[in-house]
Formats: C-alpha cells, sequence, structure tokens
C-alpha cells in the first residue's frame, strides 16, 4: 500500500478504565492505517473493546476510562497531541463518527434543519446563515432524505430516517475519517441496507474512509473492504474481506465465520465455545486460549505476536509460528 | 378438534378516525395442539408482528375479531381459565436488559412465579425446579443464583428468561425477536435450546422477527407481515430461497448473508411518492397495500385487495402475480402450516 495513502494511522492505543476492581484494560495495543477510500470493518463480540476503540480515537473516554498511551495520525496531526479546543474542531471537521443508537440523541424539540446547523455554526467556518441553511439541506440530500425533513421534528421520522439525519449531522463537514459504531443495529433488513448504502455512496463521493464497528459478520462481508478483528482488547488478525471469510486464520475468527447462520446448513447451530474473559484479568498467555479449540502447550505460556506479511495480512496465532505466516 | 391457539380475524386499530393505524389487519392463523410447531412471523419495524404477539400474551386486546386458547376466548377467560393461560403462554423478549428489575437479584425472576402458580410446596422443591431450568438452557445454577442482573452477560441473561418461561412447563413460546440484542456469536446457542426445547419438550413457538436468516434455521413455517397482513406465507425453505412475493423478495434480498458469492441489493428500494400514497389512503381496503413500493404493480393492483393465492404447493402470496393459482381462505393459513408440518416429520 502506498504510504501516503493512509488516512488514519493508529500506533499502540492503549485505553484504561481505573475501576474500584482494578483497571480494566479495554484496549491493549492496537495498532493499524486506514487508508484513504477503504472501508474496515472491526469486529468482535461485546465487551472486546471495539466501541471504547473509537471514543478512543474520538477523545471520547469518559472518566475513569483514559488513553494511556498510543499516537493517531491523521495526516501530519496526532490528535492526542492536539489541545482540547484544536480536537473539538478535528471532530467532525475531520474525523466524524456515527454512534451507536444515534438516532436517539436527537433533541426532541428542535427541528431537525436546526439541529445539523448547530453542528456547523460550531465549527466557526466563517458561514452566513444563508450559507448554513443550504449546507444543511445539502446534508440532507447527501444522506438522500427530502429537503422537506429540515423543517420536521425528530417524532415526525421513522428509525432509519432518523439514523439519516444523525449521519448527515455527522457527515455535513465531510471529514476524511467516519467511524460508524453499529450504525444499523436496530434497524429492520430493508431501512439497515438502505442506511448503509446511503453511508457508501457517501464515502464513495467523499473519498473518506469508513470504519464499521460492529459484530454482524454479515453486514460486514456486504459492506467493507478489509476486516480486523478484535478479541479482548486486541487485534487478532486483519486481512481482506475475501481472506477473512474464505481463508480465516486465527482459530478465533474461523469460529465467529462458522456461528453465522448460512443458507446452506439449515437448523445446524454453532456457538463460539466459553464467554468472553473478564478484561480485568486476562488470561495469561494468548487470551484466546482458554476458548480455543486448537490451544496447544504454548499458548498458555507466551503471547503471540500480531504478524504482518508482505501483503498486510496479520494474524497473532502460535499456529502461525514465530517466523510469521506460510 | 380444538386447537391450541387460533387467531380468528384478529384486528388491531391504535388510534382513532383519520390518524387511525391498523397494526394487524385480519390475521387469521391456527396452531394445532397435538403437532407442536414453530412458525415465524416476520416483517420489517411497523408490520404488526409485535402487536400480533401481543394481542396473543393478552397484553393487547384485540379491535375486532378473538383470540382462543384452547378453544377458549382469551378475553372471555375465567378466573382459573386465565391462570392456565398465563402459565402455558410464556414470552421471551427483545431486550434482555430491560426485562429485569436492577434492584433485584436474578432469582426472583424465578422465586415469583414458583410462588404465583405454587409449584412447590417447600423451599428444597423450589430450589430443584430452578436448577432443572437453568441446566436445560445449559446455565450453571451455581454461576447464575445469587447474582444481580448487571453481573451477567446479554446472552446469559435472555437465557436465563428462557428457563423461567420453560420452569411453567408451557405448551406456547412467544418469542419476539428473542436475539436480535445478543451478540450474533452467542444467538446460535439461545435458537439452538429453543429448537430443542420445541423437540424435546413439543413446545409450540410463535417466533416473531424481522432477521430472515434466523427465522429460516429455526422455523418450519413463516408467515411474512406487511402492513398488518399476511404477504407470503408457507414452507420457510420456500420462502426464503425462493421467495415470490415482492415484497418478500426485497426482504431476502436485503439479508447481509455473511457470504461473499451472495450480494445484497440486487433490487432497488423503490421510496413511495406523495401521489401514490395518497392513492393507497384513498382506495382503502380496495388497493394492495405493496402497490406504491411494488416494483411490478399493475393496473389491477389498484383495483383491488388481492387474496392468499396458492404460488405452488405448500406456498400462498397475496399477489395477483399468482392468480393462475387456487385461492386460500384466509382462515386456512394454520392448515397450511400444519400440512407442512406433517411433510415434514
Amino acid at each position: 500500500m502506498n504510504e501516503n495513502n493512509v488516512a488514519l494511522r493508529v500506533k499502540d492505543l492503549h485505553v484504561h478504565y481505573d475501576t474500584e476492581d482494578g483497571v480494566v484494560k479495554a484496549v491493549s495495543g492496537v495498532s493499524f492505517d486506514l487508508h484513504a477510500n477503504e472501508r474496515m470493518g472491526l469486529v468482535g463480540e461485546s465487551g472486546c473493546g471495539k466501541s471504547t476503540m473509537a471514543l478512543g480515537l474520538m477523545r471520547l473516554i469518559k472518566e475513569p476510562g483514559e488513553v494511556v498511551a498510543g499516537e493517531a495520525w491523521l495526516g501530519d496531526k496526532n490528535l492526542f497531541a492536539l489541545s482540547y479546543e484544536e480536537m473539538r474542531m478535528a471532530r467532525g471537521l475531520e474525523i466524524g463518527m456515527i454512534p451507536q443508537g444515534a438516532m436517539n440523541s436527537l433533541v426532541p424539540v428542535i427541528r431537525v434543519k436546526n439541529q445539523i446547523i448547530d453542528a456547523l455554526a460550531d465549527h466557526k467556518l466563517g458561514l452566513s446563515k444563508e450559507q448554513l441553511e443550504e449546507r444543511a439541506l445539502e446534508a440532507l440530500d447527501s444522506v438522500e432524505l427530502p429537503r422537506k425533513v429540515a423543517e420536521m421534528y425528530p417524532h415526525e421520522l421513522s428509525g432509519g430516517m432518523k439514523q439519516r439525519v444523525c449521519a448527515a449531522i455527522s457527515l455535513a463537514m465531510r471529514p476524511k475519517v467516519i467511524i460508524a459504531d453499529e450504525p444499523t443495529s436496530a434497524l429492520d433488513v430493508i431501512t439497515q441496507r438502505q442506511v448503509m448504502e446511503t453511508i457508501g455512496r457517501l464515502q464513495e463521493r467523499t473519498n473518506s474512509a469508513v470504519i464499521l464497528i460492529g459484530h454482524d459478520m454479515g453486514l460486514q462481508a456486504q459492506f467493507v473492504n478489509r476486516v480486523a478483528v478484535m478479541y479482548a482488547g486486541k487485534l487478532v488478525e486483519v486481512g481482506t474481506v475475501k481472506e477473512i471469510f474464505t481463508d480465516a486464520l486465527h482459530p478465533y475468527t474461523q469460529l465467529l465465520i462458522s456461528s453465522l447462520p448460512t443458507l446452506g446448513s439449515k437448523g445446524v447451530f454453532v456457538s463460539i465455545p466459553g464467554i468472553a474473559p473478564s478484561l480485568l484479568e486476562l488470561p495469561s498467555g494468548c487470551v484466546f486460549h482458554p476458548r480455543c479449540p486448537k490451544a496447544m502447550a504454548i499458548c498458555n505460556q507466551e503471547e503471540p505476536v500480531l504478524h504482518s506479511d508482505s501483503s498486510g495480512r496479520r494474524v497473532s496465532c502460535h499456529l502461525y509460528g514465530n517466523g510469521g505466516m506460510n | 378438534m380444538t386447537h391450541l391457539l387460533e387467531l380468528r380475524n384478529v384486528t388491531k386499530v391504535f388510534g382513532e378516525g383519520a390518524k387511525a393505524t391498523v397494526a394487524v389487519d385480519e390475521v387469521s392463523l391456527y396452531l394445532e395442539s397435538d403437532k407442536p410447531s414453530i412458525i415465524a412471523v416476520a416483517g420489517e419495524s411497523g408490520s404488526g408482528k409485535t402487536t400480533m404477539g401481543m394481542t396473543v400474551l393478552g397484553f393487547l386486546r384485540p379491535t375486532r375479531g378473538q383470540i382462543l386458547y384452547r378453544g377458549i376466548d382469551v378475553d372471555k377467560m375465567n378466573a382459573d381459565q386465565s391462570i392456565t393461560y398465563r402459565r402455558e403462554v410464556q414470552a421471551v423478549f427483545q431486550d434482555p436488559f430491560a426485562s429485569y428489575n436492577p434492584f433485584y437479584k436474578v432469582d426472583r425472576l424465578f422465586e415469583k412465579p414458583i410462588a404465583k402458580f405454587k409449584l412447590a410446596s417447600s423451599q428444597g422443591e423450589a430450589r430443584e425446579l430452578i436448577e432443572e431450568a437453568l441446566n436445560k438452557v445449559g446455565l450453571r445454577p451455581r454461576e447464575m443464583l445469587g447474582r444481580f442482573p448487571h453481573q451477567l452477560s446479554g446472552g446469559q441473561r435472555q437465557r436465563l428468561v428462557v428457563a423461567r418461561a420453560i420452569l411453567l412447563n408451557p405448551q406456547l413460546l412467544i418469542a419476539d425477536e428473542p436475539v436480535s440484542m445478543v451478540d450474533a456469536s452467542l444467538r446460535a446457542g439461545i435458537l439452538e435450546k429453543i429448537r430443542q426445547l420445541h423437540d424435546e419438550l413439543g413446545i409450540s413457538v410463535l417466533y416473531i422477527t424481522h432477521d430472515l436468516t434466523t427465522a429460516y434455521h429455526i422455523s418450519d413455517g413463516i408467515m411474512v407481515l406487511y402492513q398488518g397482513s399476511v404477504v407470503e406465507a408457507g414452507d420457510v425453505d420456500k420462502v426464503i430461497k425462493s421467495p415470490v412475493h415482492p415484497y418478500t423478495q426485497l426482504l431476502v434480498d436485503s439479508i447481509p448473508w455473511a457470504d461473499l458469492t451472495l450480494k445484497w441489493g440486487k433490487q432497488p428500494i423503490i421510496e413511495p411518492t406523495e401521489e401514490d400514497l395518497a392513492r393507497l389512503a384513498a382506495a382503502g381496503t380496495a388497493c394492495c397495500k405493496y402497490a406504491p413500493r411494488c416494483p411490478q404493480a399493475m393496473p389491477r393492483c389498484w383495483e383491488s385487495r388481492p387474496p392468499l393465492f396458492h404460488a405452488d404447493s405448500g406456498r400462498v402470496a397475496a399477489c395477483f402475480l399468482y392468480e393462475s393459482g387456487t385461492t386460500l381462505e384466509k382462515d386456512e393459513l394454520g392448515g397450511l402450516f400444519s400440512a407442512l408440518n406433517n411433510g415434514s416429520s
């Protein structure tokens, strides 16, 4: 991959929650490059740290959470080195987020148009009132909503429309990086497809990059180019969508994929044995070894390294040796 | 013969006059008592599937029509009949986070119904019942009891709700999106338990969902609702693998299969125009409700409402494209499902 093509470079990100029971290591040492025009999926079970990572990148982690180490480079800017005010401006202008359940975050008593304008006005773009209004309408166009929605209140809209309004607010300033955290988790399949297609077309038009966070592997298969699999706060495998779905290397990825319903195997239910570990007390060695059907002697002693091959495919598993993948 | 459950022309209207919303529109269905089955009720948000489940559970009274449990109108039950119905018809809801009172230990979820229905004569006996139910859903009592809901994962909480339902030895389980808020990796486990309960204990299940992939895996028959009416129904294999109604085709085309060879979105999503919506509203019942969004709408679709036609054996569709097939009377939908059940077992 071309070095200049990197939209976001995350290096060794660590996010901890300091709780009464001890330090919860929600994200431990995540590194990846996100390329311009790329759609990357970030998948894993609830509690694996994927949403925490997104909030960490946005610098929106609340107490008692804290980004304890790491860098996130947007071009020549390290997000973690920005002042509070600079970061506030970067949000929306350079990195946008569509949070989980965003549709419930609209203010019920303010017209849609004004909620979009609020975000634009806050970024001091030097726009006149008329220009702000026009930009708000364009934002609605960009998510394929009719302009009459501008004058409506949130309760007059369906769930899918509200979700698209939230996307319009997040993306009105055309950020280069868009983080979408389960943007369709409460929507039915048709509305889900409509929202994802809208986000996809918007991404293509603005040449931005998208990180799609979610546990629905089906949605990932349909939408992204590359998939990063996260387990207990670490990336365990990264590959193109084709590699992940046709030739997964990590046993966890293999189980995630085999637990999905397909058309071929009616009535066959495969679930992943055991439950995700507590992030307070991670298992020794490889974090996945207690649930791994292929665990070997070395797995509970030594932590595998996330190896990378020349094409950018990465996996952290002792099955593939210390010298990298075959 | 009396049916386990029968919906006779059930209609539920919310609101009045111009603002009235018909959530369930003359739905009829029966489940036979001697042939337990799993029937999926599928549709998008607002299709009326949850309202239908709520009327069966007796939480909502139908505006018109009747719901009969073992031949008795749910609305006219005496105290004893009502208690039996409350015990034998159990529910599992969507949100495993909202079905618990956070102030009480999860034990209460089991102790309350045991006391209410007088299922045990001593503490020890109650404990045995609880442990047995937990074992059936694959949870270790030692790890669950005495804990608060927030100490458990979503999957564990949802399995506890299923355990509570089986504790009561139900005949019918209304499962309304039981896995939609649970991690994909845990869904299989919960659905497998429900399927097992059906196979081993002979429990019938109404599986209400918008997720056609899980419906396909767990159920024998499926009815697809659109704005409160059945648009396609029958053998789940046929309906999911080769849908015939244009709406079901769009639904199936929008499933995000985790399979790179099955790309979604071959069919465009048509947003109805204002004129068409006005035309639909003006036509009332003399019009197919799906016409404004249908890529294959014909003039006659705007003139009368299509009945259920047999598109092939074991499957019906409310669409004039299949009018060469014989019609199925609405109240015979149960018969269609029970014939499927005969074939498969």
